[in-house]
């Protein structure tokens, strides 16, 4: 028993490390430029399928540091070619955009790289159980658990101690003073949507290391995402990676103790958040409404 | 000469009242005529007149209210499996498959409405499409009940009984095609009425400057609850017409996909007008037929048509034709 709930225990909080990378991309290019970003998922796919190009001639750890990079600037083309043009209008334009720019880049993975999964080979000694007890634990979920960590702290760092991270603080909060300010807010939005597709490449690679490449890879961990924003609460990043983490060891541990409620249960903590705290659990009253 | 003006203008307001309403009965009442000249069929008609009215539902809440829902999916699909279920489970009755579903559909917008009344803009959007996700997953896993991923089979529209008459809708002729024609009608005119009621003018104040209409004393979160509630019963209505065209329930009719499909067909025929969204669901209907037909990167062009819409052709097609008309 002790095994099995350790064992839920450590997909629960590798599952939640996804969510959490995978959210905080989201949420950037949310609290900035309040725009929902369909595509996000397919970021990561693309970031998947780079790493795949890729390893071969760099290396696993090499495309783990180059295909987010390169997932980044394509965010960075696309921001400057079409989504900085929706930021003033309606948002049902945004959110169309992004809608059918997932369905274009879903389906260049299909056409370029086919509509089956395929294998992005992790160095062995990777692969290998870290205990024989605990066949689970493998260094790869290891590292893969230390990469999302540094990786998280690394942006909350840049966030606090950067230049550009406090002016996108700042820009979350007022984006008009900070333009006022003086600061060129055009390109603020586009690095912060470079930054975001770039831990969606992150989050790729690290995916498709661990359940391989499919051309949906992303649309599983889009609405996760979704509703670990909502449960931390729109507007604060501290939000979304303590709703990420808690829907991922929520889901996990449901899978103990009644496995067919198991993606059920982070729907339902969904609903009792807005219920009895519509703003998300750190959420600020005022964001984004 | 100023007379004039204004009597030419008068003229040419009455005028552009009625002609557009002729214009679109008179296509309409004709399909299965001229349809199967075109090469199309009765079916497809039929699918234009359920998602048109799912769109024009919905634009109750996005042009007419100024409010962003990105999960009328999901309403749409509670509708299809009420008539489903009902049909099966319960009793060989359309118009009881009909009210429980439109009743389910729009009961669960309801109080879900109440939940989400105080969001706006993209956050309002997010919600609606978390919660679309339950929907679609409940029907997903509740395999004994709504049979899953394959959908609910295993029922079938019933004839109508009329008094002595007996109206059989049962067969994919005409006949079914003017029985949709006809719910369609009467759901439109309600709406009609409702958009030239106060409360209708109300929706148009809150669209247009929520905070003016607030400082005028008006109760802006129950006129976008009840905008919201309403929208869903007329979504659900076209889910129950859905499911009975196809005699089928799809766990897809509840995902976020069709979601952006409602969306994008009323942007398409532009959200600030009444019909709009059934030229958009015409159009797109007929273009993604037409695409899947001819290519398995069908997907491509679907995308490919959303970001045209988005950075081209904003106002959708009639918009476009009714600021030419005032050019």
């Amino acid at each position: 028993m002790l095994q099995l709930v350790l064992f839920n225990v450590t997909n629960g909080l590798i599952l939640g490390a996804f969510y959490v990378l995978m959210a905080l991309g989201l949420s950037l290019i949310l609290n900035l430029s309040h725009v929902i970003n369909f595509a996000h998922g397919n970021f990561l796919a693309l970031g998947g399928y780079l790493a795949f190009v890729l390893a071969p001639y760099i290396g696993f750890g090499g495309a783990l540091v180059v295909s987010p990079l390169l997932a980044g600037v394509l965010g960075f083309i696309i921001e400057r070619l079409m989504i900085r043009r929706v930021y003033n209008r309606d948002p049902v334009y945004s959110l169309l955009l992004t809608f059918g720019l997932a369905f274009i880049i879903q389906d260049f993975c299909r056409f370029v790289w086919g509509p089956n999964g395929l294998p992005l080979g992790v160095p062995t000694f990777l692969s290998a159980p870290v205990n024989p007890t605990w066949f689970f634990l493998t260094w790869y979920r290891m590292s893969m658990v230390v990469i999302v960590v540094a990786a998280v702290a690394a942006l909350f760092a840049f966030l606090r101690y950067s230049r550009i991270g406090v002016r996108i603080r700042a820009g979350t909060l007022d984006l008009d003073m900070v333009g006022g300010l003086g600061v060129n807010v055009g390109m603020l939005r586009s690095l912060n949507f470079a930054l975001g597709s770039l831990l969606a490449g992150l989050s790729g690679v690290l995916a498709a290391g661990q359940i391989g490449l499919n051309p949906n890879m992303g649309d599983e961990l889009l609405m996760p995402s979704f509703i670990a924003i909502i449960v931390g609460g729109v507007g604060s990043l501290t939000g979304t990676l303590f709703g990420g983490l808690l829907i991922g060891l929520a889901a996990a541990l449901t899978t103990v103790f009644y496995p067919a409620a198991s993606e059920a249960v982070i729907y339902v903590i969904m609903m009792v958040v807005l219920l009895i705290r519509p703003r998300g659990l750190l959420g600020e009253e005022g964001m984004l409404t | 000469m100023t007379s004039v003006t204004v009597g030419g203008a008068a003229k040419r307001i009455a005028g552009a009242n009625w002609l557009p309403l002729v214009a679109v009965w008179a296509v309409l009442l004709g399909a299965p005529l001229w349809l199967p000249l075109l090469g199309g069929y009765t079916a497809l008609a039929g699918r234009v007149l359920v998602l048109g009215l799912a769109a024009i539902g919905f634009n109750l809440l996005l042009g007419f209210t100024g409010v962003m829902s990105f999960g009328h999916a999901a309403y749409f699909g509670l509708g299809a499996y009420g008539a489903g279920l009902t049909l099966k489970y319960l009793a060989a009755s359309t118009p009881l498959a009909m009210l429980l579903g439109t009743l389910l559909g729009g009961l669960a917008g309801t109080l879900f409405g109440l939940l989400i009344v105080r969001r706006r803009g993209v956050y309002f959007a997010m919600v609606t499409i978390a919660f679309g996700q339950v929907c679609y997953y409940i029907a997903y896993s509740w395999n004994d009940f709504t049979g899953g991923f394959d959908g609910l089979r295993g029922f079938q529209r019933a004839p109508i009984g009329l008094g002595p008459a007996l109206l059989d809708i049962t067969g994919d002729g005409p006949v079914f095609y003017y029985f949709l024609l006809a719910v369609f009608a009467a759901a439109v005119t309600l709406m009609g009425l409702l958009l030239r009621s106060p409360f209708g003018r109300t929706l148009l104040a809150i669209r247009e400057n929520e905070r003016r209409a607030r400082f005028l004393g008006i109760p802006v979160e129950r006129h976008i609850w009840m905008s919201f509630s309403l929208s869903c019963f007329f979504t659900a209505l076209a889910g129950t017409l859905y499911a009975l065209l196809n005699n089928f329930a799809d766990p897809l009719s509840l995902h976020y996909s069709l979601s952006g499909e409602i969306v994008i067909m009323t942007v398409m025929g532009g959200m600030r007008t009444f019909w709009g969204p059934l030229v958009g669901a015409a159009v797109f209907v007929v273009l993604s037929d037409y695409i899947s037909s001819m290519t398995e990167n069908w997907m491509s062009f679907i995308g490919l048509l959303f970001v045209f819409v988005v950075l081209f052709f904003p106002r959708g097609i009639l918009g476009f034709v009714a600021r030419r008309d005032q050019g």
